[in-house]
């Protein structure tokens, strides 16, 4: 049979479905994140002397620890599926470009990791009982921005050490020095709207990850097939 | 005219191991080979290379005159692997879906139902593919494999836990798939099972066919004393 | 130097290698006897003639990986593959090199061993990426595959690289401004900048020869999996 091979984003599209359809049906890797975030949030509480430093201090700082491990644990999962009984052979053949099992997996960690956030944040609000309602629109903004650059690096870091022996700990070794310059600057930007600055003052930083963001998942696209190749 | 899957000195080494070694082969529409050979032959190997899975070191593969690994190859090849390739905690009906979608079939749904329907695993399509057994995976494998009509069909060991009942829906879809003028690899231990569906049959021994014949009129007992004396 | 006995019984002495401890003793004993202290530093300025040198060789070394992984991409050539797992060897020896010599300059003239300062926490995450990179190389066995992932991660490193810089520079940054490289020309007396140079060519010689001998004990380590590999074939 001839028909036209679906194209880039359409593959995609599918492939993101599928895995957010297989998440949805078994939740254990999304509860897993969503418990690690909420027990670091409540054990940093512990580690805080609220006596000494303002809330609005340690809670930047809090938050994207948090975020960043929880990421990594939904980023491993997404290569995971396919290797149990070699899925991704099926992917290879399908006539479907390398770029698009990429850019699926990539959207569907993002919803992963942004939906994992969509809890966490309220949570960090009520722990510490911080003002957000004024800012979560600037908030959110920084949150999407640092998580796409965080997906994009994630998910090719995940596709290669998915490949090799003791993966689970290869994928934070070789992915957080890659996360510093998402870290930094979301965290900054975040203390800076949470201290009540307008976010025209924290736009050099968004800058910075929104050009992590372009270079890294134009980048991270490319450089994709190149792991697999065999 | 140009054959259907046409292998020319495919060349491919892990390290220093010649794991195929130079092998050449043409199929043409209907024609289905039969590949035997001893264990660490090559014989998957030689399969995943012309599924476009691995690059050959020397050597080219195309498929109806297309070269591996493009888009356009590829949409013609259907491969069955002894791993399911199957997502477990997904439904057969949405395994086989899923890979009706990624071929961009305009009816996905209903050739979904007619590829689980020739398995016979229909009336357990809407189950996990965790829930059923070894065997029911295999045939939800085909019909995924198979979703597509393709013109390729590259099957290694595809009869590995199927019971009576898919071993016959298997060998009935392979004839069919041939009748209707597709191209088939066969990879498999069992003489008779291969022969059955055969046009051709090769036995494969360290990288390399050491034998390659037509079967028509071949004997299966008298193949298997040459199988054994040249793989002994 | 660091060379195995077969190796050095095949391919004799390695004079480069030789060249480049002479030249490495040189630079020392020039930094130390015949150039002048610096007036405000005292003798701590001595450091920065291993300091800098080092933290040149460690860019060189995996602004090189990075280019030998994208080159092995197109080429395939296993000596490409080789040279890259070299260089990134010998650049995180280097980048301890400087990470060392910070501290020991920072302790007397800043007063504090450590000290978040944008370029020494640029060369952390540096040292961080490119152990990152030595680990994922081994993690994997297959030749080929590690050849890949590497070249993939390395590019990507490189990449990286000017990002940590903007955002830790952004963030804080306590180092003394270049004093070499300044557009406003540099500001260093003539002896003191000689004695760098010599110190910046023995520390880049002694990159190359260990670069050298790191390729051969690779290329021999993959010899022998051949030989082993092909001794399990019948």
């Amino acid at each position: 049979m001839n028909t036209a091979p679906p194209g880039l984003l359409a593959a995609a599209w599918l492939i993101a479905r599928k895995d957010l359809a297989i998440e949805f049906r078994t939740r254990s890797a999304f509860l897993s994140a969503l418990v690690l975030s909420l027990l670091s949030l409540v054990i940093f509480y512990f580690a805080w002397d609220p006596t000494a430093v303002a809330a609005l201090d340690v809670a930047p700082g809090i938050l994207w620890v948090t975020f960043t491990f929880s990421g990594l644990l939904g980023l491993h999962r997404s290569f995971g599926v396919e290797a149990q009984e070699r899925a991704m052979d099926a992917l290879l053949v399908a006539p479907v470009p390398r770029e698009s099992i990429f850019l699926g997996k990539a959207f569907a960690n993002l919803v992963f990791v942004l939906g994992v956030q969509l809890v966490a944040l309220p949570a960090l609000a009520l722990f510490y009982n911080l003002p957000f309602g004024t800012v979560v629109s600037s908030l959110a903004l920084v949150m999407v921005l640092a998580a796409i650059g965080l997906v994009c690096v994630g998910t090719l870091f995940a596709g290669i050490t998915a490949n090799t022996r003791m993966a689970e700990l290869l994928l934070p070794v070789l992915a957080l020095p890659f996360f510093v310059p998402i870290v930094l600057p979301a965290a900054t930007a975040t203390a800076r709207l949470l201290a009540g600055r307008p976010l025209a003052e924290s736009m050099a930083w968004l800058r910075i990850l929104l050009a992590f963001d372009l270079v890294f998942l134009y980048a991270c696209t490319i450089a994709f097939p190149f792991t697999l190749e065999d | 005219m140009t054959p259907l899957l046409e292998a020319a000195a495919l060349t491919r080494t892990f390290g220093a191991r010649r794991a195929v070694d130079g092998v050449s082969l043409a199929l043409a529409a209907g024609e289905a080979l039969a590949l035997f050979g001893p264990n660490g032959a090559g014989k998957t190997t030689l399969l995943r290379l012309l599924a476009g899975l691995l690059k050959p070191g020397a050597g080219s593969a195309h498929v109806a005159g297309q070269p591996l690994p493009s888009v356009p190859a590829r949409a013609r090849v259907g491969l069955i692997s002894h791993r399911t390739m199957l997502y477990d905690a997904l439904s057969a009906r949405e395994n086989v879906r899923f890979a009706a979608r990624l071929h961009a079939l305009p009816d996905a749904a209903g050739a979904t139902q007619s590829a689980l329907e020739a398995l016979r695993v229909a009336d357990r399509a809407d189950v996990p593919v965790r829930a059923l057994s070894r065997g029911l995976q295999q045939r939800v494998a085909i019909a995924r494999a198979v979703v597509h009509s393709p013109d390729v069909i590259l099957a290694d060991e595809p009869y590995t836990g199927l019971d009576e009942q898919g071993s016959a829906a298997l060998t009935a879809l392979l004839r069919e798939r041939r009748v209707a003028g597709a191209a088939l690899v066969v990879v498999t231990h069992h003489l008779q099972e291969g022969l059955a569906v055969a046009s051709h049959a090769a036995i494969m021994r360290q990288g390399r066919f050491v034998r390659q014949e037509a079967t028509d009129g071949l004997d299966a007992s008298v193949y298997a004393a040459t199988y054994r004396e040249l793989v002994a | 130097m660091t060379s195995t006995p077969s190796a050095r019984a095949r391919a004799g002495i390695d004079w480069f290698a030789l060249v480049a401890i002479v030249a490495m003793g040189a630079a020392f004993v020039r930094a130390i006897v015949f150039t002048p202290p610096d007036r405000l530093q005292g003798f701590a300025q001595k450091i920065f003639y291993v300091h800098l040198p080092s933290a040149w060789v460690a860019f060189l070394a995996f602004g090189l990986t990075a280019i030998a992984g994208g080159v092995w991409l197109f080429l395939k050539d296993p000596r490409l593959d080789r040279f890259a797992e070299s260089s990134a060897e010998v650049g995180v020896i280097f980048t301890t090199g400087v990470l060392i010599s910070g501290p020991l300059w920072g302790k007397p003239i800043w007063g504090a061993w450590w000290v978040w300062d944008a370029r020494l926490t640029l060369t952390l995450f540096l040292w961080f990426l490119y152990l990152g990179y030595l680990v994922l190389r081994s993690a994997v066995d297959d030749r080929e595959a590690r050849a890949r992932y590497s070249a993939v991660v390395g590019i990507l490193g490189a990449l990286l690289i000017p990002f940590i810089h903007l955002s830790v520079y952004i963030f804080r940054t306590q180092h003394p401004t270049p004093i070499v490289a300044n557009p406003t020309g540099i500001q260093m007396p003539g002896v003191m900048i000689t004695t760098l140079f010599l110190a910046l060519g023995a520390f880049t010689l002694l990159y190359v020869a260990l670069v050298r001998a790191r390729m051969r004990l690779a290329s021999e380590r993959d010899a022998l999996l051949d030989q082993a590999a092909a001794e399990s074939t019948p």
